[in-house]
């Protein structure tokens, strides 16, 4: 395999797709080390802009709310996505028209989720408005304007769209539990709800926990979604990571600091993705032992 | 399937699903709603209810004649743009990918492991670490503000995903049967056009889907790496909810909404159980 | 001349010594069975004459010439695999044309020579079928075909009859032995199968621990075992070995096996006397036990032992009984008639001209 043409279609593609990942951390990873500001400019700051970004209330208060949305959002996309997937599991009538329901909004953009979601959690004119037009005029529901349970209108739109995702693995994974498993259990005398938590669910752990990794980088990466639903706000409520570093490259013109705001978001990344890897060669390992 | 009789419990069940399923069509019922009601109409109201008179003109405004951001045009040049953008990106990040993940799988050659290693992190990695690298790279190659350029873009990251996936699915493929192939004398691509590529259309399907709705959704590269004209469709939405935050348009934003969301819809429903059939099928590992 | 040389091949997977210096020369036209317990580096040396593999280290030649640097397509080898490798999205005859076509052979010869193949495998119905749509006879047939479609210097099996259920393993074994004597092609064929080895092989060649414990024709490695390992691994039942001393008596030589009340005495042929006075492996086939009454040939004086039965084993044609001779158990293989019955002291008839001895330090055949 030395022809040209194997060349031009296998390794300038593959160079590029693998290289650029390896220049492009390189390079922004320098320019967090650098003065740039609108532009960006040699020179070497050593750690300051890490500590000048690490200082801002912008920083702390997005990554405050990055614990509390990646909690949320991770726990309970994949608790809904399990019941889902659970109640689909039980040979009920209609199962592809409602499996489609639920995974439908993974197919439309954070974009347009943003713009519903907003349109209906705001008290002016969503579902608020509709409960007080009825008569009933002490409904409140205004979260999206609440400083405290703002944070929680981004869980609620982003596990709308995510949750069929999950529900679609895991239905996968519980289909996958060998069959003869589930008649020893049976034969074993144990009724549906202990056969789902002593043996299916337990079955199921490899694939929850890949879930839940999906989910965790998922969350780490928001932009599109609070961008369109809050605009990180009320004053910072929704700010998250991700538009922390738009927010220093694109509004304030700071290239560095946004450079460090990014690299440590990589590095949040890698907290999770480490373990992860690192888990699953010890599981791979087993497995080629076993 | 066997017939499972009715219990009090199943009956259950179905109440839970449909009502759950009820919920999740919620924003999807409203948006339709929404975008044949008049704004006048919405606003005299609240964003849910039942249209009193069927303002179908919502659909053209949106599409043709409404104002974003000085330029009156709809959001017709914004769709065609994502076009123009999704289908060639998400064709040759498919193929190339294919060929990469056959690449690594099947023929294995030395630092393979490595160059799976970072093709996987590029699927990890956060867009935030290549926008200014993607910015310069763009302006030196002369695509700044160009559709070709978020075409590149998308292809070479698209990359990532699809040779991942494919790699994960050609695992699968024999070992016996490249070894077969061999002694009948094939060679890289034949093997790959003869005996690989006719194996490939669940994990196609798979990375197909992904690829499109991958793309025609992205937001962040298009609203800082284009403006104005060359925008995608999904930052025409974000400046159109700009536009009209003085005055709302509630009934012809809902058309934009849901004319711009149409495309992936459509590849979903008509793609959809292909989909999680050949995300079940392997890729997931 | 040979049609198939392999000269001190070593391989290595990454610290492993899978194979560690084997030599074999093969002739043409000859049928060689390479047998061996599961993980002794038979699919890789296959896979190395193929060029499917390197080598770490020596060479390989095919009908003179040496093909180190050759890759597969240019060996002009065929080869059938465990598990066919049919090419599913294929129907059977661009399966069986595929290697025609990659090879760009007009298609009125590819044609041809697939109503040839076709023809001598019977297979003529299925050549619009998908391999999915094949039974797993039909599909091992088609694999066969893909295979003598080429008409190549060499053929390679690796355990292709493996997965076919008993009686058709029986058949296709025929078919193959009888296509041997037909197109008289040379033919490394690999197997777990004794019987397999034995009925089909001109030559068989041992391996274990990545050598090669003996190659030669089936009646030697079978009678004349090269070591234990061979005495061990080949027939079913096993050969029984048993710790013996040799003592002289008159002319000839004595076997003693075991110690006081057990111990058995067991004159060897005369042409063993020179071993006196030593201690050795003694071998001895389940055939050579037999009923009491039974004559291993017209002018052989039986040699009668008493020993107790632990266990009897009927399979219809024979009855295999497991007995205690000299405290070493051993098998025997007796007429089925015979009824023995666990706990019982039977009278056996064994046949000492087919011993085998082995040096108990080194394990090989001296006599
Ligand atoms: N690609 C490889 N990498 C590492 N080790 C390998 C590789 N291929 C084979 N081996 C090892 O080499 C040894 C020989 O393998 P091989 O497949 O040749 O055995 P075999 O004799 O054909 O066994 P079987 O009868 O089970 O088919 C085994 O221990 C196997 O684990
Ligand atoms: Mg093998």
């Amino acid at each position: 395999m030395r022809r040209l043409p194997e060349v031009l279609v296998i390794w300038v593609p593959l160079l590029l797709s693998a290289g650029h990942v390896v220049v492009f951390t390189a390079w922004t990873t320098w320019m967090s080390f650098t003065p740039s500001t609108l532009m960006p400019a040699s020179g070497w700051v050593g750690l300051r802009n890490y500590t000048s970004v690490l200082a801002t209330r912008n920083w702390k208060i997005a990554f405050d709310n990055l614990l509390l949305f990646g909690a949320g959002f991770v726990v309970l996309t994949t608790l809904v996505g399990l019941i889902l997937a659970i109640l689909l599991d039980q040979r009920i009538r209609g199962e592809n028209v409602l499996r489609s329901i639920f995974l439908y909004p993974m197919a439309v953009s954070f974009v347009v989720t943003g713009t519903v979601w907003s349109w209906l959690l705001n008290p002016g004119i969503g579902i608020q408005k509709l409960m007080n037009d009825l008569g009933w005029t002490t409904f409140r529901f205004d979260w999206l304007i609440d400083r405290d349970m703002a944070i929680w209108t981004i869980v609620l739109a982003a596990i709308w769209q995510a949750s069929g995702f999950a529900m679609a693995l895991l239905l996968a994974g519980l289909r996958s539990v060998e069959g003869d498993l589930i008649k020893a259990a049976q034969i074993d005398g144990a009724g549906p709800a202990r056969i789902y938590l002593r043996v299916i669910l337990p079955a199921l752990w490899p694939i929850v926990i890949s879930v839940l990794v999906i989910l965790l980088q998922f969350a780490i990466k928001t932009f599109d979604l609070v961008r369109a639903l809050t605009g990180g706000g009320p004053g910072l409520a929704t700010q998250l990571p991700a538009l922390v570093v738009y927010d220093f490259m694109f509004q304030r013109g700071q290239i560095g600091r946004g450079s460090a705001a990014a690299v440590l978001m990589l590095l949040t990344l890698l907290g999770v993705l480490l373990p992860y890897a690192a888990w699953k060669y010890v599981q791979r390992r087993r497995a080629a032992n076993a | 399937m066997r017939e499972v009789p009715f219990t009090w419990t199943r009956g259950l069940v179905y109440i839970v699903v449909v009502l759950l399923a009820a919920a999740y069509l919620v924003p999807l019922v409203v948006v339709v709603l929404n975008s044949l009601r008049s704004a006048q109409e919405i606003a005299q109201t609240s964003m849910i209810g039942w249209p009193k008179t069927w303002a179908f003109g919502n659909y053209a405004e949106a599409w043709g004649s409404f104002c974003i951001a000085q330029t009156c045009t709809g959001i017709q040049p914004f769709m065609l743009n994502s076009m123009i953008i999704t289908l060639p990106a998400t064709v040759l990040s498919t193929l190339l990918g294919a060929v990469a993940g056959y690449a690594i799988s099947l023929w294995r050659f030395r630092g393979d492991g490595w160059i799976f290693g970072l093709v996987t992190l590029g699927v990890f990695l956060p867009e935030q670490m290549r926008l200014i690298p993607w910015t310069i790279v763009l302006r030196d190659v002369g695509l700044s503000n160009t559709l070709a350029g978020l075409v590149m873009i998308h292809t070479i990251q698209g990359m990532s995903f699809t040779t991942l996936f494919c790699r994960n699915y050609y695992l699968s493929i024999p070992q016996e049967l490249m070894k077969a192939a061999r002694i009948d004398g094939a060679g890289f691509f034949r093997i790959f056009w003869r005996i690989v590529l006719p194996l490939s259309p669940p994990i196609l399907i798979v990375t197909v889907i992904w690829q499109f709705t991958g793309i025609w959704n992205e937001f962040l590269y298009g609203v800082t790496l284009t403006t104005g004209t060359q925008q995608p469709i999904t930052a025409a939405l974000i400046a159109l909810s700009a536009a009209i935050a003085d005055a709302p348009q509630h009934g012809v934003q809902s058309a934009a909404v849901m004319v711009a969301a149409l495309p992936t819809l459509l590849v979903y429903v008509f793609g959809g159980r292909y989909f999680v059939r050949g995300l079940t099928a392997g890729a997931v590992k | 001349m040979a049609a198939l040389v392999i000269r001190d091949v070593n391989k290595r997977f990454g610290p492993v010594d899978v194979l560690q210096g084997i030599n074999l020369e093969i002739g043409s036209g000859e049928f060689t069975v390479l047998v061996g317990p599961s993980g002794c580096g038979k699919s890789t040396l296959l896979n190395i004459i193929a060029g499917l593999e390197k080598q770490t280290s020596g060479s390989v030649e095919i009908d003179g010439r040496a093909v180190n640097d050759v890759p597969p397509r240019d060996r002009d080898i065929a080869m059938v695999f465990q598990s066919y490798a049919l090419y599913p999205s294929m129907t059977v005859r661009q399966n069986i044309t595929f290697g025609m076509e990659c090879r760009n052979v007009p298609r009125a010869e590819r044609d041809a020579a697939v109503a040839r193949v076709s023809h001598l495998l019977q297979i003529e119905p299925l050549l619009n079928r998908k391999p999915g749509q094949l039974s797993g006879g039909q599909r091992q047939r088609v694999a066969m075909g893909r295979a003598l479609v080429r008409d190549p210097k060499l053929f390679l099996f690796d355990e292709p009859l493996s997965n076919l259920d008993a009686k058709l393993r029986v058949e296709m074994r025929m078919e193959i032995k009888q296509l041997h004597q037909r197109i008289h092609s040379t033919m490394v064929y690999v197997t777990h199968d004794q019987i397999e080895a034995m009925t089909m092989a001109t030559r068989i060649a041992v391996m274990h621990h990545g050598l090669v414990q003996q190659f030669a024709d089936p009646e030697t490695v079978y009678n004349r075992p090269a070591n234990l390992f061979v005495a061990r691994f080949m027939g079913a039942p096993p050969m029984n070995t048993l710790p013996a001393r040799l003592v002289a008596a008159g002319s000839g030589v004595n076997a003693v096996v075991g110690t006081g009340d057990e111990q058995v005495v067991l004159p060897l042929p005369p042409e063993m006397a020179g071993f006196a006075g030593r201690e050795v492996i003694l071998g001895l086939r389940p055939e050579c036990i037999a009923e009491e009454r039974r004559r291993f040939g017209e002018d052989v004086e039986p040699l009668m032992v008493e020993a107790p039965v632990v266990m009897t084993e009927p399979t219809g044609a024979e009855t295999v009984v497991l007995l205690v001779l000299g405290g070493e158990r051993v098998l025997g293989r007796l007429s089925p008639d015979v009824r023995l019955r666990p706990g019982e002291r039977g009278r056996f008839s064994l046949d000492m001209r087919r011993a085998c001895l082995f040096d108990p330090k080194t394990e090989t055949l001296i006599g």
